[in-house]
């Protein structure tokens, strides 16, 4: 694509952002806020320390890893909205690990990813096989899993798991220190984590694109019936699917556990299954977008919280902020789609048409 | 009332669908539209009724100039539409549908939609329950409502675009008479796209053959099919000779196989299928053809018997096992079942190497063994273009060029459906190259004489039976007709001694 096409795209694509900044700048001024200074205050609280940039960092990664399996997962057709379970089953997996056994670290802690990765890919596995061979739809499923994995999770850290003495919502027991995943010095940032985290993005970029398996979930995500009919396994690669996306969400449940917090906690996966799913929208399925945008979201989740403290505003001002991009880009794919059918429908030529259509495409 | 087009110009880039085609419909007569695909008749017919605005030209109604920027304005002009697919709603009730056709506010007016259906039906004779689900109603069925639905509309002029397709010989004698009635006894005008050309012939007053974008001739009745066929192509297409085919091997042996769905129950087939053979399956809609045809690829798991791949049981064995012993299934609906919308040429090519796919896909070399099929099956397109924006004569094409070099067994339902002529020729040339090669073929076909032509067997089904296996040579379209309809009677078919 030529660079004007290039600038083009980003300029219309930006248009939505803009947008959507204008919004909550209205919601704001209605609500009695100072626009500027809440701006202010969210990239100051991500940005005014290498503290903050490290959380920046260490909260990327989590989005990282469970966007390159949902974009595997939606090549395949397929909304894994279980997710966010998935982490939570990889962390359950790294926890009961990391409680029961005692090795050393060099030998502990990729146990406890491996884990995580098993965790996280049987949680997955099970809403694959109840949507492939029990004809539950996923997003039925994954919501049921997710609150199954939720219940699980309050039960183990109420009973099994609590810390010797008494019972309490802040968690498990904490690990022993050579579960602890390491840092960079004293800041709070997983090199480890973040090393993977950059790995798996890249290897779904590559893989999703330039391999068989990749086109072959394409295939299977466009058009089940026709893909199955050309002697594609469809039922195995979309549980292949389920698997690596949920294996990749646990990974991310485990580092949570061994790494950000060194224990067990209520909500451990911290709604960022979802948010990688508004992460990967906002991309338009393109897995090198997902890094800037999983940044971005990443930096606006770590400096939001100082909203509460300088101007006693919420701190789910910044979720709002992220809902309000992904609905407003959302909003702008669909007009462009609209008018380009409407030019397609009328004068526009034939092989424009199928440029366009190749364009988007690739874009999507 | 009338309709004239003058001119008329659409381009698609380079291509020239309408280049300046001038045509008048005159009131109270059947006027057939006559080309192959590609000749321009769709592109037409859609400009005619606003989907699309030409680029040059006009249209006039009863002589004033219009201009129809969307479909409803056409239909407030009185210009309607039968298209291939019925645009009904397969949920709702036949009378539901009529309802929506007028000016519902807030109550839809069901009770006007009852006099008018059952005026309607009257005078054309159609059978349909005003209560009954449209997606319990056959193709002819949803044909009619369509048809009351267009006329409660208040339509003056109505399109058929390939209506005798997927309709039964009864169905179409309805159609015509009702065809007949509405230019006759109303003053409709009636334009009647098809590439049929017997059926223009009986029907049409008079025609308007396309070619390429132009007009190559306005015929009146009574016409000449090699006038026509002249007229299309530019040359007349001899009938074809049977080449003779030395039979090899049994490929595919059906033992007494019942298959079973919670619609119809196909039971006792018998067959046995040569390698070099070719075998035509006749029937109706839903008469089992289909059933069976999928049980010998293994999509359909019989009930009872068994199924003989080759002397092996593959009776249990699953689809994919099919495909790796030298099966391959080509279904009806090119773009829905067949074909992958949104992936190119080229990366179906990809796909189509079952068996010697490497884990990195090598684009150029994609690229390339995607030209030289395209080459040597003339498909018009580029080892980059989506697939869904082929013709659908293209895209059959593309599916033929991606099947495997060699095959046992070959199963088509509807080879050559929507297809002009040539493109219909062509297929049968690419089938008989491979039935010389020792590849058995099996297809479904509704057109008669195709079964006749092309079959060197043919079994007709009929209620979810399956008759014996009949010499194509020794049977007719009459023959074929009395079994379609269920007659059993010995007399009227020629009963074949092989099975």
């Amino acid at each position: 694509m030529q660079l004007s096409r290039r600038l083009s795209n980003l300029g219309v694509g930006l248009v939505p952002v803009l947008l959507a900044l204008l919004f909550t700048t209205l919601i704001l001024i209605l609500v009695g806020a100072p626009p500027g200074k809440a701006y202010w205050n969210i990239i100051q609280g991500a940005l005014e320390s290498p503290n903050k940039w490290a959380s920046v960092l260490t909260a990327t990664v989590p989005l990282l890893l469970c966007s390159a399996g949902l974009l595997v997962t939606f090549a395949a057709g397929l909304w894994n909205i279980g997710v966010e379970g998935q982490i939570v089953a990889g962390a359950l997996l790294t926890t009961w690990l990391a409680l029961n056994l005692a090795l050393p670290p060099i030998l502990f802690i990729p146990l406890l990813l491996v884990a995580g990765l098993v965790g996280g890919a049987l949680w997955g596995l099970l809403a694959g096989w109840l949507k492939v061979h029990g004809g539950v739809h996923e997003i039925f499923g994954g919501v049921g899993l997710n609150f199954i994995a939720t219940v699980l999770t309050n039960y183990l850290i109420f009973g099994p798991w609590k810390p010797a003495g008494r019972a309490t919502m802040s968690g498990t027991a904490p690990f022993p220190p050579q579960a602890w995943l390491p840092r960079l010095g004293s800041l709070p940032v997983y090199p480890i984590a973040v090393l993977l985290a950059l790995m798996t993005i890249g290897l779904a970029h590559f893989a999703l694109r330039g391999t068989t398996w990749g086109l072959k979930l394409k295939a299977i995500g466009n058009n089940q019936r026709s893909a199955f009919l050309m002697g594609i396994p469809t039922h195995r690669y979309m549980l292949g699917a389920f698997l690596l996306c949920g294996a990749l969400a646990g990974l991310a449940g485990s580092i949570q556990a061994i790494g950000v917090r060194q224990r067990l906690i209520p909500g451990i996966s911290a709604g960022y299954g979802f948010l990688a799913l508004l992460v990967v929208l906002l991309a338009g399925y393109r897995p090198l977008w997902v890094i800037p945008i999983a940044l971005f979201f990443a930096a606006v989740g770590v400096g939001s919280p100082r909203l509460e403290l300088s101007l006693q505003l919420d701190s789910a001002l910044g979720g709002t902020l992220e809902g309000i991009v992904v609905l407003f880009v959302l909003l702008a794919q669909g007009v462009r789609r609209r008018s380009a059918s409407r030019r397609l429908a009328g004068t526009q030529s034939q092989s424009q048409a199928q440029a366009q259509a190749q364009e988007h495409k690739e874009a999507v | 009332m009338k309709i004239e087009l003058d001119d008329i110009k659409k381009y698609f880039g380079p291509v020239r669908a309408n280049d300046g085609i001038t045509l008048t419909v005159e009131p109270g007569t059947i006027h057939g539209l006559l080309g192959e695909n590609g000749a321009g008749k769709t592109t037409l017919m859609k400009v005619l009724t606003g989907f699309i605005s030409a680029d040059g030209g006009g249209i006039r109604v009863n002589g004033k100039p219009v201009h129809f920027a969307s479909p409803a304005e056409s239909i407030r002009h009185g210009i309607g539409m039968l298209h291939q697919e019925p645009l009904d709603f397969p949920p709702l009730k036949v009378i539901d549908n009529l309802v929506l056709a007028f000016d519902n506010r807030l109550i839809p007016h069901r009770r006007k939609a009852r006099r008018v259906f059952k005026k309607l039906s009257q005078r054309f004779n159609f059978s349909l329950d005003p209560d009954a689900r449209v997606n319990t109603l056959t193709v002819g069925e949803r044909q009619q409502l369509e048809i009351l639905r267009l006329l409660a509309l208040g339509a003056e002029v109505i399109i058929l675009d390939e209506p005798t397709t997927g309709i039964s010989a009864p169905q179409k004698v309805l159609l015509f008479a009702t065809l007949r009635r509405l230019a006759k006894e109303e003053g409709k005008s009636v334009i009647f796209v098809s590439h049929k050309l017997e059926e223009v012939e009986e029907l049409c007053d008079r025609a308007t053959v396309l070619r390429w974008g132009k007009v190559t001739g306005y015929i009146e009745a009574p016409f000449s099919s090699d006038q026509l066929v002249q007229l299309m192509f530019g040359q007349s297409f001899p009938k074809s000779e049977r080449s003779p085919v030395v039979l090899g091997d049994s490929v595919l042996e059906l033992q007494d196989v019942t298959v079973q769905t919670y619609r119809l129950t196909v039971p006792h087939l018998s067959l046995t299928v040569w390698a070099g053979e070719v075998i035509g399956l006749a029937g109706l809609e839903g008469s089992g053809q289909r059933l069976m045809l999928q049980a010998c690829v293994g999509l359909q798991k019989p009930s009872a018997g068994r199924v003989l791949l080759d002397g092996q049981d593959f009776t249990r064995r699953a689809y994919r096992d099919f495909l790796a012993a030298g099966v391959a299934y080509l279904p009806a609906s090119r773009i829905e079942e067949g074909l992958i919308r949104g992936l190119t040429l080229a990366e179906h090519y990809v796909l189509a190497q079952r068996d010697h796919q490497p884990v990195l896909i090598d684009r150029a070399a994609a690229a390339a063994g995607m030209q030289k099929r395209i080459d040597k099956f003339n498909i018009l397109g580029t080892p980059g273009t989506l697939v869904e924006a082929l013709s659908g004569g293209n895209q059959q094409r593309a599916l033929l060029s991606l099947l495997p070099p060699a095959l046992k067994l070959l199963a088509l339902e509807h080879p050559t459906r929507g297809l002009d002529v040539e493109s219909a020729m062509w297929v049968w040339g690419q089938l008989l190259g491979r039935r010389q090669s020792g590849t058995a073929i099996l297809f479904i076909s509704a057109d008669l004489d195709e079964l006749l032509e092309r079959s060197d067997r043919i079994v007709v089904f009929s209620g979810g039976v399956m008759t014996s296996p009949i010499d194509a040579t020794r049977t007719s379209v009459e023959q074929l007709g009395y079994l379609i309809g269920g007659v059993r009677d010995t007399e009227h078919t020629g009963r074949d001694t092989r099975s």
